[in-house]
C-alpha cells in the first residue's frame, strides 16, 4: 500500500514538471502567467486532445472569477494534474482517424476533393477558421490531383508526430 | 410510402450526424497536431536565443580577460611583452593619422576590366540607385570606389550631432527599419516593397547593419551612399554591431577580408572611423525616440547630446579616463622603483582601469541585484571595495593562469609591459570618454525591454541592462516624448510592442536564425506618428513550404547547434550523470537528465520537451548516459586521432578561438606562424583550464600546418576541427568563403551541418 503511494507521488512529481516546462515557455513575463488564448496550445502539448468544447470548459475551471486575459499556474497546475492522471482527452488512434475519412467519403473512392474538405472542414463539426483551413489545406492537398489522398496524408503526419 | 420517406430520414439525419460526428473528430485531431507544431517552434526559437545570447556574453568575459591582462599582466620576456604588444596593437590606431590614410584611396587604379559601378562624388541619386542594382546582380564594388565612399561617409557624418533631429513636414512618410545583419535580400525587398529613398520618402536605419549575414559590405554602400545623396532625408543609428571588437567574432571582419584581400585591412580601418562617428538616436518631431537597443534608468538625453561619440570606438574595451595626471605620474614611478626591487606584486594596489564590461566579472551575483545608481554592481558599494571584489576573483583565476601557462613573475630587466601603454595613454588621455559617457551609450546600444518594472544589469548579453515599463515611463515623461523604437531583438513576427504599446522593436533581418525561422518587419510613421508595421520573408523557399516543413527547417538546425554545444560540455555533463547515479549503475532517470543538463548548460531551456529530439533510446524512462554520450561525440568527431577532451573542449570556445586568432593575426593575412599559434594556444588553454602539455601543443600546430610551410592558415586550421560557422546559405556550398579553399572538408561534409 505505502509502495502505491509512493510511485503515485512520483508520478504526480513528474507530471508537475512536465505541466511546468510547458507553462514556462509561454510565461513571457516571467511572472507565472499565461494568456489565455496559449492553453489550448499547452493542454495539447502535454499530450491531450480536447474537443474546442472541452477546452472552453476547461478554461472556465483556470479561469480567475473575473477573467483578466490570463491564467496562474496556480490555478492551472492541480486541474491539468487530474487531467493527466485520469488520462483524459487521449489522444485519437490512427484507425479511428482513418474511419472518420471514410465516413465523410461516402463513395469511398480513397480521397477527398479540396472543395469537399473545405465544406466539411468549415461547416461540420467544430468549424475551421480561415487560416486552419489554408494551412491544412497546403499540406494535405496535391496540387496535380487537387484532392486529399488521405490514407497517404494520415501515415505523413503520424511520422512527422514521432 | 410515409414509412419509407421516415427511413430515409432517418438514415439522412443518421448519416448527417455520422458526417459530423467525423469531421469534428478529424478537426480535434488536427488542432492537437498544430498546437504540437507551435510549441516545437517555440522551443526551437528559445534554442537559438539562447545560444545567441550565450555567445555574446562570452565575448564580454574574452574581452574583459584581455583588458585585465593587459592591464596588470607582466611578462617574463621580451618574447612575451612583444607578443601580447601585437595582440593589442590592432586596437591602438590613433586618430589622427586616419585622416591621411583615408584619402590614400586616390592612389588605387581600377583596371578596364573591371564591370561593376563606378562612383564620382559628389554622388547624384542616379548613382545610389545603379549601387542597388548593381549589387542586385552580385556584382562587386572596388576598394577604390569603397574607400572614397567612406572617406566622403565620414565627412558627413563628422557633421551630425549625436542625436537626429528630424521633422516630418519634410517629407510625407517616415519608415524604419531595424537590424539588417548583412541580409542584403531584406534591404533590396524594402526597397521595393517600400519604394526607395528620396526627399518624399525618408528612411531611419537603426542599426546593426553588418556582421552574420553575407552582403554587410554592400549594404553599408548602399546605406551610405543614400546618406550622402539624401543627407536631410536618410538618417543611420549605430548599432552595438557597427563596433570592429564584435565585428572581428560576428562575421564582417571576415566577409571585408575575403572581398577584398588587397585593401581589406585599409578598409576595416576605416570603417572603425566611420562607425564611432555614427549618430546615436534620432529623434522624430520631439516625439518619437529611434535607437538601436533600449534606455535605462540613468538615461540622460542631454548628456549623450553633448558627448563627443567618436570617442567610443568600441563598446567592447573601454579604457576610460584617469582621475588625474599626477596620480598616473606616481603610479609609474612607483612601478619602476619597484621593478628594480625584485618581483612586481601581481596585485596592484590601485587598479589602472576596471574591467570594461558594465558588468563586473561576479556576473551571477549581479544578477540579482537592480541597478538604482551608476555603478553596475550593488549600489552601497564604494569603488574602492568595489574594484577590490573584482580583482580578488579576477585574480584569483589569472594567478592560477598565470602558473599553468609557466609565465612567472621574476626580477625584470626590461621596462614593465605598463609602461609602453601608459605613455601612449598619457597623449591619448582625453581622447578616452569618461565612465559616465561610456556607460550611457554601452545603455543605449545594448539594453532590452523587460515585463517587470525596474532596471537591471543585462546579464544575458553581458552589457547593457534589462529595463522595465517604469522606466520607459520615466524618460518618456521627462522629455515629453510619445514612444521609443528600438531594434536589437529578433522577433518571429519581425516586430513587437511592449511597455503598453509605449516601446516597439523592429526587426528587419527575416529568417535570421534559419530559413523559415522568422519574419521581418520595417514601420512606417505617418502624419499623427501612428505606426504602421509591414512585415515580409524575403526568401522565395519560405513561401512554398507548409507551416510543418518550415518548423522542421528551423528545428533540425536548433538542434543541431544545440547537439553541439551538448558534446562541447561532455566531461562536465557526465560528472554531472554522475552525481545521479549513486549507486553507479549507469542509469538515471530521465528527469535526471534534463535537470543535469540545464545545471551545465545555463541555457534555460525546456529539456523535457526538448528531450525526445536530444535522447533516442531510453527504456522505460531510464538512461544510460555513458552511451548517450558517446553516441554524442561519434556524430561530432571527425578525426580519431585528436583528443576528444581537446576537441571538446574547442567545440565550447570555438567562436572565441576564431576571435582570439583574429586579434593575433592583426595584419589580417589569414596566416599565423606556428609560433604565435603556441603561444596563443598556451595563453587560451590557461584561461580556459585545460591540461595540455608543450609537446601536445607543437604536435597538434604541426598537424594543422598541411604543407609544413611554418604557418596556419586560420581557416584551414578551423576546418580541420570543422569549427567553420555555418556562414553560407543553406545548400549553396559554392558561395560559402571556406569552400574555395578546402573543398572536401567544406560545408558538405557528412555529419558536420
Amino acid at each position: 500500500m505505502a509502495d502505491e503511494k509512493d510511485r503515485e507521488e512520483i508520478i504526480v512529481a513528474e507530471f508537475h514538471k512536465k505541466i511546468k516546462e510547458a507553462f514556462e515557455v509561454f510565461d513571457h513575463e516571467s511572472n507565472n502567467t499565461v494568456d489565455v488564448r496559449e492553453i489550448g496550445t499547452i493542454i495539447r502539448s502535454l499530450g491531450c486532445c480536447p474537443t474546442e468544447g472541452e477546452l472552453h470548459d476547461l478554461i472556465a475551471e483556470v479561469e480567475e472569477e473575473e477573467p483578466t486575459g490570463y491564467i496562474r499556474f496556480e490555478k492551472f497546475l492541480p486541474v491539468m494534474t487530474e487531467i493527466l492522471l485520469e488520462r483524459k482527452y487521449r489522444p485519437i488512434p490512427e484507425d479511428v482517424l482513418l474511419r472518420a475519412f471514410e465516413v465523410l467519403d461516402s463513395a469511398k473512392r480513397g480521397f477527398l476533393t479540396k472543395d469537399e474538405l473545405i465544406k466539411y472542414m468549415t461547416e461540420e463539426g467544430e468549424p475551421f477558421s480561415q487560416e486552419e483551413m489554408e494551412e491544412m489545406l497546403s499540406a494535405a492537398i496535391d496540387p496535380e490531383s487537387n484532392s486529399i489522398n488521405y490514407k497517404d496524408y494520415i501515415t505523413m503526419m503520424v511520422i512527422d508526430e514521432n | 410510402m410515409g414509412s419509407g420517406t421516415s427511413t430515409q430520414h432517418h438514415f439522412a439525419f443518421q448519416n448527417a450526424e455520422r458526417a459530423f460526428k467525423a469531421a469534428a473528430l478529424i478537426q480535434r485531431w488536427y488542432r492537437r497536431y498544430v498546437a504540437r507544431l507551435e510549441m516545437r517552434r517555440r522551443c526551437t526559437w528559445s534554442i537559438f536565443q539562447s545560444i545567441e545570447y550565450a555567445g555574446q556574453q562570452d565575448q564580454v568575459k574574452l574581452h574583459d580577460f584581455f583588458s585585465y591582462l593587459m592591464d596588470h599582466f607582466i611578462p617574463s620576456s621580451h618574447n612575451d611583452r612583444d607578443f601580447l604588444t601585437r595582440i593589442f596593437t590592432e586596437d591602438r590606431f590613433s586618430q589622427d593619422s586616419e585622416m591621411e590614410k583615408c584619402s590614400d584611396y586616390e592612389s588605387i587604379e581600377v583596371p578596364d576590366s573591371y564591370t561593376g559601378p563606378r562612383l564620382s562624388f559628389p554622388l547624384l541619386p542616379d548613382h545610389a540607385t545603379a549601387l542597388v542594382e548593381a549589387f542586385r546582380l552580385k556584382q562587386q564594388l572596388h576598394a577604390r570606389y569603397v574607400l572614397n565612399l567612406l572617406y566622403e561617409t565620414k565627412k558627413h557624418l563628422v557633421q551630425l550631432p549625436n542625436i537626429n533631429r528630424v521633422s516630418t513636414c519634410y517629407s510625407e512618410e517616415i519608415t524604419v527599419c531595424g537590424d539588417l545583419h548583412g541580409q542584403l535580400d531584406d534591404l533590396i525587398f524594402i526597397f521595393y516593397k517600400n519604394g526607395l529613398p528620396s526627399p518624399e520618402r525618408s528612411y531611419v536605419f537603426n542599426g546593426d547593419f553588418v556582421d552574420r549575414g553575407k552582403d554587410s559590405v554592400e549594404i553599408l554602400m548602399i546605406l551610405f551612399a543614400f546618406m550622402l545623396v539624401y543627407p536631410k532625408e536618410f538618417h543611420l543609428n549605430r548599432g552595438n554591431h557597427e563596433d570592429h571588437m564584435v565585428n572581428l567574432r560576428y562575421g564582417f571582419t571576415k566577409e571585408v577580408m575575403n572581398k577584398y584581400k588587397v585593401h581589406g585591412k585599409e578598409i576595416l580601418r576605416t570603417l572603425q572611423d566611420v562607425f564611432c562617428w555614427l549618430p546615436l538616436a534620432t529623434l522624430i518631431d520631439e516625439k518619437v525616440l529611434i535607437l538601436h537597443g533600449g534606455v535605462s534608468d540613468i538615461t540622460d538625453l542631454e548628456l549623450l547630446d553633448k558627448i563627443e561619440r567618436s570617442k567610443i570606438v568600441s563598446t567592447m574595451r573601454c579604457k576610460t579616463r584617469q582621475k588625474s595626471e599626477k596620480q598616473m605620474e606616481e603610479k609609474r614611478k612607483a612601478n619602476q622603483k619597484s621593478s628594480a626591487q625584485g618581483p612586481i606584486p601581481w596585485f596592484l594596489p590601485e587598479s589602472r582601469s576596471l574591467p570594461s564590461s558594465p558588468l563586473r566579472l561576479g556576473s551571477y551575483k549581479a544578477q540579482k541585484t537592480s541597478r538604482s545608481s551608476s555603478i553596475p554592481c550593488s549600489g552601497s558599494l564604494d569603488g574602492r571595495e568595489l574594484s577590490r571584489q573584482v580583482r580578488s576573483s579576477v585574480e584569483l583565476e589569472l594567478e592560477r593562469c598565470r602558473q599553468q601557462a609557466g609565465l612567472l613573475v621574476t626580477g625584470e630587466k626590461e621596462e614593465p609591459f605598463r609602461s609602453a601603454s601608459e605613455a601612449d595613454s598619457e597623449a591619448g588621455e582625453l581622447r578616452k570618454p569618461t565612465q559616465e559617457e561610456w556607460r550611457q551609450v554601452v545603455d543605449i546600444l545594448w539594453s532590452d525591454p523587460m515585463a517587470q518594472e525596474g532596471c537591471k544589469a543585462n546579464t544575458i548579453r553581458g552589457g547593457g541592462c534589462y529595463f522595465g515599463p517604469d522606466v520607459t515611463q520615466q524618460l518618456l515623461q521627462k522629455y515629453n516624448l510619445q514612444f521609443v523604437i528600438r531594434s536589437h531583438e529578433c522577433k518571429p513576427e519581425g516586430y513587437e510592442f511592449c511597455h503598453n504599446r509605449k516601446v516597439l522593436t523592429i526587426f528587419s533581418a527575416s529568417n535570421y536564425y534559419e530559413v523559415g525561422s522568422n519574419r521581418g518587419a520595417y514601420v512606417k510613421l505617418g502624419p499623427a506618428l501612428t505606426p504602421h508595421i509591414v512585415q515580409y520573408q524575403a526568401n522565395k523557399v519560405t513561401h512554398t513550404l507548409t507551416m510543418r516543413q518550415r518548423i522542421s527547417r528551423v528545428e533540425e538546425s536548433a538542434l543541431r547547434a544545440l547537439r553541439e554545444k551538448l558534446f562541447a560540455h561532455s566531461s562536465d555533463l557526465l560528472s554531472e550523470f554522475k552525481k545521479h547515479d549513486a549507486d553507479k549503475v549507469g542509469l538515471i532517470t530521465l528527469s535526471d537528465w534534463a535537470a543535469a543538463v540545464e545545471s551545465v548548460l545555463h541555457l534555460g531551456l525546456p529539456w523535457q520537451m526538448l528531450r525526445p529530439q536530444l535522447v533516442n533510446s531510453s527504456a522505460d524512462n531510464m538512461l544510460e548516459y555513458k552511451s548517450w554520450l558517446k553516441n554524442l561525440a561519434k556524430e561530432q568527431l571527425s578525426r580519431e586521432n585528436i583528443q576528444s577532451s581537446l576537441l571538446e573542449t574547442l567545440y565550447r570556445n570555438r567562436s572565441n578561438l576564431e576571435t582570439i586568432f583574429r586579434i593575433i593575426d592583426s595584419d589580417h593575412s589569414g596566416f599565423i606562424s606556428l609560433d604565435e599559434f603556441r603561444q596563443t594556444w598556451k595563453l587560451f588553454s590557461s584561461h580556459m583550464n585545460i591540461d595540455i602539455t608543450d609537446d601536445c601543443i607543437c604536435d597538434l600546430a604541426r598537424s594543422i600546418d598541411f604543407n609544413k610551410d611554418g604557418h596556419i592558415d586560420i581557416n584551414e586550421f578551423l576546418e580541420a576541427f570543422r569549427l567553420v560557422e555555418k556562414s553560407c546559405p543553406e545548400g549553396d556550398a559554392s558561395e560559402c568563403p571556406q569552400a574555395t579553399n578546402a573543398k572536401d572538408s567544406g560545408c558538405s561534409s557528412p555529419g558536420a551541418h
